[in-house]
């Protein structure tokens, strides 16, 4: 039943992305974007990383996207028109070297370089305490350093998105 | 039965089209996207070894990762707003001024 689901909600995933980079209309680029997003939530829940799943459908799908399609709509930016590369085969060289890369990653993978120590926290640990508890416990004890550095950027971010929105500065 | 693998080679796969569409197109906004793309791949990857690896560390990456991306995502459409209000246009092939 899992690897069914892994394998047709991978599947979807990797026919939108596919569809993401090769659509001429922003606006169908970012609804393509949105599907992979929520595809790779059922992953998460498939991992049972539960919070993680809500946030990223939340944050992700929500927020995010939301931001973009709200700019794309503001712009008023229409379907790219077709235009000749600025650099002659730049299409066809970007095609090939993402293919480079994939192979690059992939001998990585195969290599037994990917071991590592098993942690103490097994599913049925996390099933008996709750994922969320689990998260929220770490993030107030061991991660609470850069949970508060994560609220300054935050604070940051918002007043750089302000000052940059200004007319004039 | 679904292994790391298995995860990672999905993960592999995302980010490299993320990749192409960096390379390939030519509207600032879907650019970003890929970006977006890359970041969520790189995600997957962290919460299958975390799951594999019985840790905690990589859900709490992601968690991390997905608040610098808000921000990322914040500052960044200001900054394409602010560059379409100047120039009139959101194609990267037009924004050569730095260019010599």
């Amino acid at each position: 039943m899992d690897a069914y689901l892994f394998y047709i909600v991978a599947t979807i995933a990797v026919v939108a992305a596919v569809y993401l980079i090769f659509e001429k209309n922003p606006v169908y680029c970012a609804l393509y974007l949105i599907q992979v997003m929520i595809c790779i939530a059922v992953l998460y829940i498939l991992l049972g990383a539960q919070f993680i799943a809500a946030v990223q459908i939340i944050v992700y799908a929500g927020a995010i996207m939301i931001l973009f399609l709200f700019v794309i709509m503001l712009l008023n930016v229409n379907a790219e028109e077709e235009r000749k590369d600025a650099l002659p085969f730049q299409r066809v060289t970007a095609i090939f070297m993402g293919i480079v890369l994939f192979a690059a990653i992939f001998i990585i993978l195969k290599s037994r370089l990917l071991q590592g120590e098993q942690g103490k926290y097994t599913t049925a640990y996390i099933n008996e305490v709750g994922n969320t508890q689990v998260i929220g416990g770490l993030l107030f004890t061991e991660y609470l350093l850069p949970f508060e550095i994560t609220s300054i950027l935050l604070f940051v971010a918002a007043i750089g998105a302000i000052m940059l929105g200004k007319r004039k500065l | 039965m679904i292994t790391l693998t298995h995860y990672l080679v999905l993960s592999a796969v995302l980010f490299t089209l993320g990749v192409i569409g960096v390379l390939v197109r030519r509207n600032a906004i879907v650019i970003f996207m890929c970006i977006e793309l890359m970041l969520n791949a790189v995600n997957v990857s962290f919460v299958a070894f975390a799951h594999y690896l019985n840790s905690m560390q990589g859900q709490m990456f992601v968690f991390f990762t997905m608040t610098v991306a808000a921000a990322e995502a914040a500052v960044g459409l200001a900054i394409i707003v602010a560059i379409f209000r100047n120039k009139e246009t959101v194609n990267i092939d037009e924004m050569n001024i730095m260019k010599w």
